[in-house]
């Protein structure tokens, strides 16, 4: 999936060997490409691994770099997806320094954002965890400002393919 | 074919007989691989395998610098179309074949590298001559493997040769720790099921590119083939000939492209790009189709790519998808295997009237022919142009990396792609002798020249042991010069004479130095002298050092300075300062 910045979010399924995300990311460092997040994990079957990878940089060897990543030994399938033919969603958790006046407003706040409490068990702390698009995700954090944010912590998108298509 | 032809082969045995420790088991693998030779240097990590090598059948050739066992595999890789087999020991042992597998992986050729590691509860704790082989190495192989079990290494081993010599070939290493190499196999067979589902190799092609590529073909009046190393990998000589022949199209090559059409037949324009032919770069410059067969629009062919071939449509073929637009976008392109490719578009070809174009290529040969004189002193080109004369390319001829390597290319005309040996991608030097010397190991009955500077055999010439003691015919010709040429030549002409760093003051008496090896060394430097000698050294049975002391600043022309165009090629020696090359080296 890309944009006018040259953010581009990429599905590679590999084999779980070791080294596979050493390979791919030698790949997107050759070229500059800068990797803003990556999500590795179990497919559904365990012997194959899915990465989803966002990154930036220029879109003019973008192409190569997927042929190229494409080319590796323990890369069953590496594609860029568009908005249109998949869907992505990113997690993120917010950990809010909130004095206790605040938390009623902080809570309510959030709850409308369709962020959720993951926990409050420290007094004074607050975090609330929210899945949505990286703009929602975006908004929430805009909406949370106001209370001390003092740590985010984002996956990275998934991406799965509309339909029958393999991601 | 009748069955009385047929001659089955017996299969090497996979069954297991009797306890094998893993290093056994993987010779034993090597053996029904049909593995004739390793080129290896021994050490403690790797004692293991050694050791199993005792009595077996492949022929365990010990040489004296890792680099030189990467470089002699490459050779014999590149001579036999099999690939080479390097073993060496963990540390130091395993990074000195770095330059070996980059050279090897620049122009995709079939290596594969066993290299001995630590134990493995010993991995990343910087054990003693301990060293991440597999994560230094991995922007320059095909594929690798570290080891983890001794059950597995049928299943590597299997996987390694077949990764290695398919699709577009290149190097693949296999790192095996000790106590994985010393530990029992207990597995099933030494002929498991392959388990590389990620790894595809493109054929045939698709037959519409195909058409749409000869439907280019049957509107050009001005075709021009590019002939890459890809077709020499792929072995599409004969079929590269036909689609030439029914073309009637002049040809150029790449300079790993040389021999698999015939740089003798009239419709060859030989080597083309930085130091190629001015008659190969005029037609650069002229013609209204340009086809690639398996060569990678390097920068060496293309300089500036804005200009290259202006006008004329551009056609690809390659094995490698993700070579398709990295340089050039095409007009039509094919990924697949050249020889299938090619086979298959001769069918689509109705041939186009192309008299006026060879004619006017014929032109550019007769205005624009290679020269050399003995002016000066003994001029190099002289003495390559000697050697072709006494071996009419029928030698193997490995070459360094300079201005030997350029003027050897331009002179020794070659026949066939498999006897044309040279460091194209990496420029390699060091890689001429010892890549000589793996040809004469894989190819016993023929005659196998190495063409080297006096700088780069330096880097490698510790070989000669390994010469001496195997008895390798190898006819090693020095084309000394006292400089690091190439460089020199730059200095020369962009660089306002300022030499730095390309003075080879202290050359040892390489004849000298060739019997204290027990090696026939046999010294040039008077033109009249320089056939004579040659075949001198043709007709000694063993193997043999041309010392040849050379007029020391001939520089090579033509040239086109790096990030230029064809239509920017200098034919001969400039009166003018020239500016300093935008382009890569």
């Amino acid at each position: 999936m890309s944009n006018t910045n040259g953010i581009h979010t990429i599905s590679i399924l590999v084999a779980n060997k070791p080294g596979v995300l050493v390979r791919c990311a030698q790949i997107f460092a050759r070229r500059a490409f800068n990797i803003d997040a990556l999500v590795v994990s179990p497919a559904v079957n365990p012997k194959y691994s899915r990465m989803t990878i966002t990154l930036q940089g220029d879109i003019g060897t973008f192409d190569q770099i997927i042929k190229q990543t494409n080319k590796l030994v323990d890369v069953i399938h590496c594609s860029e997806h568009t908005g249109l033919d998949a869907v992505t969603k990113e997690y993120a958790l917010l950990k809010l320094k909130c004095p206790t006046e605040a938390v009623k407003t902080a809570i309510k706040k959030a709850i409308k954002s369709k962020a959720h409490i993951v926990d409050q068990s420290v007094k004074g702390v607050l975090i609330i965890g929210q899945s949505g698009s990286t703009e929602e995700l975006d908004d929430l954090e805009k909406v949370l400002k106001k209370f001390k944010i003092i740590e985010m912590v984002r996956s990275g998108k998934l991406a799965m393919a509309k339909g029958l298509e393999a991601t | 074919m009748t069955k009385k032809n047929v001659t089955t082969k017996k299969k090497p045995t996979a069954k297991i007989t009797q306890t094998l420790t893993g290093a056994e088991a993987l010779v034993k693998c090597l053996e029904n691989l049909g593995v004739e030779y390793i080129w290896g240097l021994s050490g403690g990590a790797a004692i293991p395998i050694f050791d199993a090598l005792v009595g077996s059948k492949i022929k365990l050739i010990l040489v004296r610098h890792e680099q030189g066992a990467t470089h002699i595999a490459d050779g014999y890789a590149r001579a036999t179309g099999k690939p080479g087999v390097v073993l060496v020991t963990s540390g130091p042992g395993a990074t000195n074949t770095v330059t070996g597998i980059m050279t090897a992986h620049m122009d995709s050729i079939p290596m594969i590298v066993l290299t001995g590691q630590t134990i493995s509860p010993m991995l990343g704790k910087d054990a003693f001559q301990e060293s991440d082989i597999f994560g230094i190495t991995m922007p320059v192989v095909k594929h690798s493997y570290l080891v983890k079990n001794t059950n597995d290494i049928p299943r590597v081993v299997k996987e390694a040769f077949h990764i290695t010599n398919t699709g577009r070939p290149g190097p693949v290493l296999i790192d095996l720790p000790k106590d994985i190499t010393s530990a029992t196999f207990t597995g099933k067979t030494l002929d498991p099921e392959m388990d590389i589902p990620g790894y595809k190799i493109p054929g045939k092609g698709n037959l519409a590119d195909i058409k749409k590529m000869a439907k280019l073909f049957n509107k050009s009046q001005r075709p021009l083939l590019l002939i890459g190393h890809g077709a020499v990998l792929s072995r599409a000589d004969e079929a590269v000939r036909k689609l030439v022949y029914k073309l009637k199209a002049p040809v150029v090559n790449t300079l790993l492209g040389k021999g698999c059409f015939p740089e003798t037949d009239s419709l060859s324009l030989g080597m083309l790009g930085m130091h190629g032919t001015a008659y190969a770069n005029k037609a650069l410059t002229r013609c209204d189709l340009i086809c690639s067969i398996g060569s990678r629009w390097d920068d060496r062919i293309n300089g500036d790519n804005s200009k290259f071939c202006i006008g004329a449509k551009k056609l690809h073929i390659d094995i490698d998808p993700a070579e398709m637009e990295k340089i050039v976008s095409p007009d039509a392109s094919c990924v697949g295997d050249a020889r299938l490719i090619v086979e298959e578009l001769i069918k689509h070809i109705e041939p186009q009237d192309t008299q006026a174009w060879l004619k006017e290529c014929d032109t550019y040969k007769k205005d624009y022919p290679l020269k050399h004189e003995n002016k000066k002193g003994l001029s190099p080109q002289f003495i390559l142009h000697e050697l072709q004369n006494l071996t009419k390319g029928k030698a193997i001829i490995a070459t360094d990396v300079g201005q030997h390597q350029m003027w050897s290319a331009q002179f020794n005309l070659t026949l066939e792609g498999k006897k044309w040996l040279s460091s194209g991608g990496a420029g390699t030097m060091g890689y001429g002798f010892p890549a000589a010397l793996g040809a004469q190991f894989g190819c016993p009955k023929d005659l196998v020249f190495a063409v080297v500077g006096d700088g780069g055999f330096q880097m490698t010439l510790f070989e000669l042991a390994t010469v001496a003691i195997h008895k390798q015919p190898v006819k090693i010709l020095i084309i000394d010069n006292k400089y690091l040429g190439m460089v020199r030549q730059w200095q020369e002409l962009f660089f306002d004479n300022r030499y730095s760093g390309v003075d080879l003051e202290g050359n040892p008496d390489f004849v000298k130095l060739a019997e204290s090896y027990g090696v026939k060394g046999i010294h040039i430097d008077k033109a009249s002298h320089v056939r004579e000698r040659l075949q001198q050294a043709i007709d000694h049975k063993g193997p043999v050092v041309i010392h040849a002391e050379v007029e020391k600043e001939d520089n090579v022309f033509p040239m086109i300075p790096a990030g230029k165009s064809a239509y920017d090629m200098i034919i001969e020696a400039p009166t003018t300062k020239l500016e300093k090359p935008t382009g890569s080296t």
